[in-house]
């Protein structure tokens, strides 16, 4: 069912504030990712707080869906959610990176919520099609979710999952690239061009999807045909802005994994605007 | 008449598959040799080909694994503890998942393809990972307990498979256990601790040497290797005041690294010695004639016996 006017403004509204959540947070402690955060903020916003079925109230549902971030360094952004869903109290944001902390780096598994431990790159979308195959044969009808970089794509795990899953016809498992062309060194042009990657995906055997990735009723109807494709995986290709919602940021490698002043951090809230 | 390693290995997870229908196999284009397709053939719903893709088949495994299945993955062990490694220690290790690693063709056991495909590091790497517990059978019916008891034990779980055919050692019913190991020839002079095929070169040592100079050694199977027996380890050293390891492996960070941490900590010092692939590549040829050449036939244990006899004060 598309998405209403009224949800979309509510989900818009959340986006706001998980991103000025976000970097918060990574400002405190002088430490993370805020470009690839923010680019994946309407993907996971969408996926946890509109599509996905799960509930913290039973965490291990068997029949839950599940979410492999694969690009482990936006692990800010899960959190956000997974706060906003009940699996993680209110206010734990504030303990990112530090010690004793549940929510570390890179979401790890033993956090609640978090379906695949991640951080080093690559490997999460044949985690995700493992999922996908054992749900299969429990005979549940969840679904399985990978979020990945596009930065990430330049290990060949990727392709190793890319080949596979499209065998093993696992229509269960949709991964969502959030395409916003900068990596850690510069544009993924400079560091590793990456050249036809709708094509590629295509060739590999997967249903191809395409969208604007900070469009909510765009990524939505984009799930909603992933999930009516039969037969093969699907990938929505998302693209998006790496460091979206802060001028300063935006298409800028350097903010990748680089610690924000406390001057560069008022200015972003400034922009990102709403109640604090 | 003892069958390969590889074969009891691949009848046992057969066997249990009819048992549990959670267990999951998995295999790297290689089910022919591992024996994994035993299962496969059985269980073709439960038995995943994921091609020469290492580190695809085990992330998948970790997925698996979180959806309540029990997946044992299989190839040659240089190749999983290697390509695989990623995988197993940011998703399985880190994860503490459910997940079974058939390393097959341990040490030199792939004669003939050489260096490439002789695993001599795979213990140092497993047994460095958080959570993961390392097993090596030297026997048929080691090989069938271990394989059941990854299958009814939660965690990562290693075994170091051999492509080769041992002598059978224990009864079928012998009580296994982990964190144990196992006298299987006693003595009072020396102890050699061993895992695999050199349990059984150690104790065709110990007889010789036993016949020919009159030496009572002393043979420990080490078939827990983590975690490790160290009583026993401790016990030996003040018992027989000389400790010899004994493995298919570089003498670096395998059983020789784990008992000599023990040794350690616990201030044995005892003078020691270190049978093993001397920190070096192999090559191919016939496998009687690799382990002589590389020191781990009997010849070697007897070697390191003799050179800890004459260290022993």
């Amino acid at each position: 069912m598309p998405i209403t006017a009224q949800r979309t403004a509510e989900l818009k509204t959340l986006c706001r504030r998980f991103r000025r959540e976000a970097l918060e947070a990574v400002a405190a402690i002088q430490s993370g990712h805020p470009g690839g955060s923010l680019s994946v903020c309407e993907i996971l916003t969408v996926l946890y707080q509109e599509r996905m079925r799960v509930d913290a109230s039973r965490p291990d549902d068997p029949d839950r869906d599940r979410l492999v971030l694969s690009k482990g360094h936006a692990a800010p952004m899960l959190y956000c959610n997974l706060i906003e869903k009940g699996f993680l109290p209110k206010g734990s944001l504030s303990t990112l990176r530090r010690i004793d902390s549940q929510l570390q780096g890179h979401a790890c598994i033993h956090t609640p919520g978090v379906d695949m431990s991640a951080g080093p790159l690559g490997i999460g979308l044949a985690a995700a099609q493992g999922m996908a195959m054992g749900l299969r044969l429990n005979g549940s009808a969840a679904r399985v979710y990978c979020v990945l970089g596009d930065g990430e794509t330049e290990e060949g795990a990727v392709w190793e999952a890319a080949t596979s899953a499209p065998k093993f016809a696992l229509d269960n498992l949709c991964a969502i690239l959030d395409y916003n062309k900068v990596q850690l060194d510069g544009t993924t042009d400079e560091v590793m061009p990456l050249r036809d990657m709708p094509g590629k995906w295509t060739a590999f055997g997967w249903n191809v999807l395409r969208c604007d990735g900070h469009d909510i009723p765009a990524l939505t109807e984009a799930l909603d045909a992933a999930e009516r494709c039969k037969g093969k995986p699907t990938i929505i290709i998302a693209d998006t802005i790496k460091g979206k919602g802060v001028s300063f940021m935006e298409g800028k490698a350097a903010w990748h994994g680089k610690a924000i002043s406390p001057e560069d951090l008022e200015r972003a809230l400034q922009e990102l605007g709403g109640d604090k | 008449m003892p069958k390969a390693i590889r074969e009891v290995y691949g009848a046992a997870l057969a066997e249990l598959g009819a048992q549990n229908e959670d267990i999951v196999v998995l295999d790297a284009d290689l089910s022919g040799s591992t024996k994994s397709a035993m299962f496969g053939k059985a269980f073709p719903e439960r038995f995943f080909n994921m091609g020469i893709a290492e580190s695809n088949m085990v992330s998948t495994a970790a997925g698996l694994s979180t959806t309540g299945k029990i997946p044992f993955v299989n190839t040659f062990t240089v190749f999983l503890t290697t390509l695989g490694l990623i995988a197993t220690r940011a998703q399985v290790c880190y994860g503490n998942l459910n997940v079974k690693f058939g390393g097959a063709y341990c040490g030199m056991s792939d004669a003939f393809d050489g260096a490439s495909h002789h695993a001599t590091e795979d213990i140092a790497v497993m047994r460095s990972l958080p959570n993961m517990t390392v097993i090596a059978p030297a026997d048929a019916a080691a090989t069938r307990w271990a394989t059941r008891f990854a299958a009814e034990t939660w965690g990562p779980m290693y075994l170091r498979l051999s492509r080769d055919v041992y002598p059978d050692l224990y009864p079928e019913d012998y009580p296994f256990q982990l964190g144990k190991g196992a006298i299987v020839r006693e003595g009072r002079d020396v102890t050699v601790i061993a895992c695999g095929l050199l349990v059984h070169n150690a104790i065709a040592a110990a007889e010789e040497l036993e016949k020919e100079k009159g030496v009572s050694v002393r043979v420990v199977d080490m078939y827990s290797i983590k975690p490790i027996d160290k009583d026993l380890i401790l016990r030996c050293a003040a018992e027989t005041g000389a400790i010899v390891t004994a493995e298919e492996h570089n003498i670096y960070g395998g059983l020789g690294g784990a008992v000599s941490e023990v040794l350690a900590w616990g201030g044995a010092g005892v003078p020691t010695e270190f049978v093993g692939i001397q920190d070096t590549f192999t090559e191919s040829g016939p496998y009687k004639q690799l382990l002589a050449k590389y020191g781990v036939d009997a010849a070697g244990v007897r070697a390191g016996i003799e050179k800890v006899l004459a260290r022993k004060k």
